[in-house]
Order: C-alpha cells, then structure tokens, then sequence
C-alpha cells in the first residue's frame, strides 16, 4: 500500500484561509488501511478545523465525503455533487489521488491533507514500513526476498557497508541492517552463494531518473468496456 | 606498473609500507593543505586525501590532492559514491588523472544524515565494489562505463576499505574477496585494537589465495584520551575497541602519551602479522604526531623505489 501521514492541522488551516466552502475528501484504498486518509480521518480533521475556526470566530462551512479510489476517475466522479459545493478540496489521498482531482476536475482548487510517504506493509497494527521503491528492475530473486534498494539507506548492490554494527544501520540503531537481513535470508534458504558474485551497476533509467514512467496495454487501451464486460 | 605511484612500487618492492591521513580544511585556504603536507613529506609512501569524511563539508579531495602533489606528497585521492553519480566519477577520475593523481582509495561514504548536511539527496547511482570495477576497466581496458573507448586511461592504483571486526563476522573476508575480485589492488584496513582478531581474519583470507593477489595495510587510530577511546567504543560503527585499551587510557597520566605508546605497539604488532604489508595510520586534527610515531616505529627512512 501507499502511506502517508496527515498534515499538521495549522498547515492545513493556513492553506484554507479564506475559502468558504471546505470540503475534506477522504480516500478508501491504501491511506484508510495506514489510517491516514479514510473517511474516518476525513471526519476528525473536518471536525477539528470546525472547532479551530469556532475557536476564533470564524464562520465557514466545512463537511467530509469519501470515495473509494482517489487515483481513479470512475470512483471521483461519485463525489461530482460534493465537488460542485466547495471552494476547496483538501484531499486526504496520497499525492496520486490530489493529481488526478486535478485532472479530473480542471476548475477545482485541491490541497494536499497527506505527506505521502511510501510503498510498504503492516508489520504490526499501528506499525508500517518501507518496502519498495518501485525502481523498475526488481532484483529479489537475488537478495532472497529482501530489497536492497530500499532496506539499504544507501541502495547498495553489493553491501552491507562499514556502518552496519550488531545488525543496525549507521543512520539509526532502530533501522535494521537491509544487508543483514538479506544475509541472514539467503543463509536460512541455503542461497549465500548468490553473494559472491558482485553486482554490476544498476540501470536506473528504468525508474524515476529515466522521467516520469507511463505504464501502456495497447491490447485494452481506450477500450472502456473491459471492466463491464468483465462483470 | 599499473600506476607507476610511489605507494605501488614500495608495496612492490616488498617494502613494509607506511601511509597516513589528511583532511582537508573546512575553507578554501590551500596554504593549510600545503602546511600538512611539508610537515608530513618524508614521513609516510602516501597520505589519504579524505572525501567529505563523515559527510561534512570540507575542500574537496581531488582539489586537495592536487597542492599535495605540488608540494611533493603522493596523494591517495579517497573517492565516496554518496556525492556522485556515475558520469561524475569517471569524469574527476580522469581530470584527477590528468593532474597527476595516481591512488585512489574507493569508498561508499558515511551516510549524510550523519553529516552537517542531512538534507541533502543521496546519490549512491554505484557501490564501492562497482566503482573498483569501473576505474579498473577504465584503467585495464580503456574503456569507460558504457564499453567507449578513452584516448587515454588514467593510470591508477586502486584501493579499498575493510573491517576485520564489521558486521556480519561471517561475510567480511567474502566482502575483501569481492573487492579483489572488483579491482582492488591495495587495501586499507579500519583500525585495529585486536592483533590476535586481525590475525585470524588475516589467516582465513590467506586460506581463500586472497592474499596474494592485494596488498593488505592495517589501519592505526593513536588515542588522544580515554574518553576518544570510549567514543570511539561505544558510538563509532563498525569499530572494535577492546575493554583492556579503555582500561589502559583510562589509568594513563597523559592520555596522548599513552595512545601514542599503544599506536607504537600496534605497529610493532602488524610488521609480524603475516601478510600484512603496512600501517595506515589515521590521526586526522593530529597530523603532527605523525613525524614522530614513523620514526620512533623505526619507519624512517621511507624507502626511495
């Protein structure tokens, strides 16, 4: 799933200052599951700016709505009538979602409710972390199911580097070592052999350095009855 | 020759072979490097030229490398992957080629949340052991990253960092296997308190031929005072401090006196570990000291190859 963690209420107050109609619009896929950006969050920062702006005086109208998927123009067209009512959208989907709000309805001003923060997993409730960083070329088959790219502060191939100690990472003891954890992996799976070759320099044009990426099926490109027919 | 540097012909030669460190000033006052390195020619084959160490901004190495050169101290231009990406570095490899510079020591860098710069965007595009095999195509093939030919390859001898004492224990000697096997032609240990702990890792490494094909320089850090040895113990990654040195700086007078005593020692140590072919001592903001530990090691006069 995408995470992200909500923007701090004055930061969001500021961006809405001056607006008369506030909508908060929560997203259902990914930020509700990391309890970041769902309907029930859209509720409490809805409620929370009400009482702020009751708090010094302010009169405006503020209400939440909530749709299925932000990043998908199916899904944000049930929310077209709370749209039409508002001056503003403060989007509590990640920054896919607030983009393509903007795509979809060219007239409305949205803002961001979400620092974005990254691809991961639930590793305990209330507990989330890194996993991936979408490079484009995904070499788990090699590091026996463990991303050195994003477990490793310093995306090493061929690591681990002179700060890993008793299993950490120099940049913080409560960061795991991605090194040690991919040794200690392809040690379990009886794969350690696999790290005696050494990696050659990776081709990152394949993620973001080469450009913002586009992903094409000409096979159902513009065909927008595949969903329906699929049903 | 792959170089021609004074530090390959003395470890050639079979020489036991002595080099040290310099950092840059946090300024663009080259009279500072000029000072160190009057005061540390003679001394040392070589002296490291060290690249934003600990990620914190300092004049760069190649610049530094460069009025080393002119005041005739051989540099071993530190190289970190953190700041460059590909293109970057077989650019400064080749204008510090063209400059004269002829060691180059490749590393991956301190992570820059450590550094007086945590904001900064990572680059690590390449690994140390990527870096090895690129300059060594670059020097070897004359070719550079993408297979195209160079009109001229820098000719340089190309080194590398290891610790006998990092994390995990069971992979070191696999990660100094992997460094040969990139290119590395010399390596520099990190500093050793433990003889008997660099003795066995030395063994498994001799046991595994890797030996013969690198030359092995042991790295000395002089204590200044308990409280360094301490630091160094408790906060420092990768470094291995044992208790009984703590104890002995800690019950010394003069805590230089006694880091300097146990720096001699160490030294005197590493010429008897077999295989291993020099000290690589570190005493950054204690440059000074260096004159007088070489010649009371009985390392002077250094060799003329």
């Amino acid at each position: 799933m995408i995470t992200g963690d909500r923007k701090p209420l004055e930061e969001i107050a500021a961006m809405v200052e001056g607006f008369e109609r506030v909508l908060i619009l929560g997203c259902g896929t990914c930020v509700t599951v990391c309890m970041a950006g769902g309907e029930r969050e859209a509720e409490e920062t809805a409620l929370a700016l009400r009482l702020r702006g009751r708090e010094r005086g302010v009169s405006r109208e503020i209400w939440y709505a909530n749709v299925e998927r932000q990043c998908d123009e199916e899904f944000l067209q049930e929310a077209v009538d709370h749209v039409a009512r508002a001056d503003v959208v403060v989007s509590l989907a990640c920054g896919c979602g607030v983009q393509h709000m903007v795509t979809v309805f060219p007239d409305l001003i949205v803002y961001p409710g979400l620092n974005t923060t990254f691809m991961g997993v639930t590793e305990e409730l209330g507990v989330w972390a890194e996993r991936c960083l979408g490079c484009g070329d995904c070499v788990l088959e090699r590091t026996g199911g463990v991303c050195p790219i994003t477990r490793c502060s310093k995306s090493l191939l061929n690591g681990p580097c002179g700060g890993s100690a008793d299993g950490a990472c120099e940049v913080d003891k409560t960061i795991p070592c991605g090194w040690q954890l991919i040794i200690d992996r392809l040690e379990a799976i009886g794969q350690l052999q696999r790290l005696d070759e050494v990696l050659p320099p990776k081709d990152w044009s394949k993620s973001h350095s080469g450009g913002p990426r586009f992903r094409i099926r000409e096979d159902v490109r513009g065909t927008d009855d595949v969903e329906e027919g699929a049903q | 020759m792959r170089s021609g540097s004074n530090l390959e012909k003395v470890l050639e030669a079979g020489h036991f072979a002595v080099t040290c460190e310099l950092g840059p000033p946090k300024g663009a006052d080259g009279e500072e490097v000029r000072e160190l390195a009057r005061l540390l020619k003679g001394n040392v084959d070589a002296a490291n030229v060290t690249d934003n160490q600990t990620a914190v901004v300092r004049m760069s190495s190649i610049g530094a490398a460069r009025l080393m050169l002119d005041e005739g101290l051989e540099p071993v231009m530190q190289m970190v992957t953190r700041d460059r990406n590909r293109i970057a570095i077989q650019s400064d490899i080749l204008g510090a080629a063209a400059m004269g510079i002829k060691n180059v020591l490749c590393l991956t860098g301190d992570h820059q949340s450590l550094g007086n710069n945590p904001q900064a965007k990572s680059v690590w595009d390449i690994d140390s052991l990527q870096q090895l095999a690129m300059l060594k195509a670059m020097r070897d093939e004359g070719v550079d990253a993408v297979g195209e030919e160079l009109k001229r390859s820098p000719e340089i001898f190309l080194g590398a960092a290891a610790n006998p004492f990092g994390d995990p224990t069971s992979f070191r000697v696999t990660r100094l296997a992997k460094k040969i096997t990139a290119g590395a032609d010399f390596i520099q240990t990190q500093v050793i308190y433990d003889v008997a702990r660099y003795e066995e890792w030395m063994e498994e490494a001799r046991d595994r031929g890797l030996l013969d094909k690198v030359h092995v320089m042991g790295g000395i850090v002089p204590l200044k005072s308990a409280g360094a040895a301490k630091y160094m113990q408790k906060m420092v990654a990768g470094i291995y401090v044992p208790d009984e040195v703590v104890k002995r700086m800690k019950a010394a007078e003069k805590g230089k006196k006694e880091g300097r005593k146990i720096a001699l020692e160490l030294i005197e140590q590493l010429r008897t570990v077999k295989g291993n072919h020099g000290v690589h001592i570190m005493a950054i903001m204690w440059e000074k000291l260096i004159p007088k530990l070489t010649e009371e090691a009985g390392l002077l006069p250094r060799p003329k190859v």
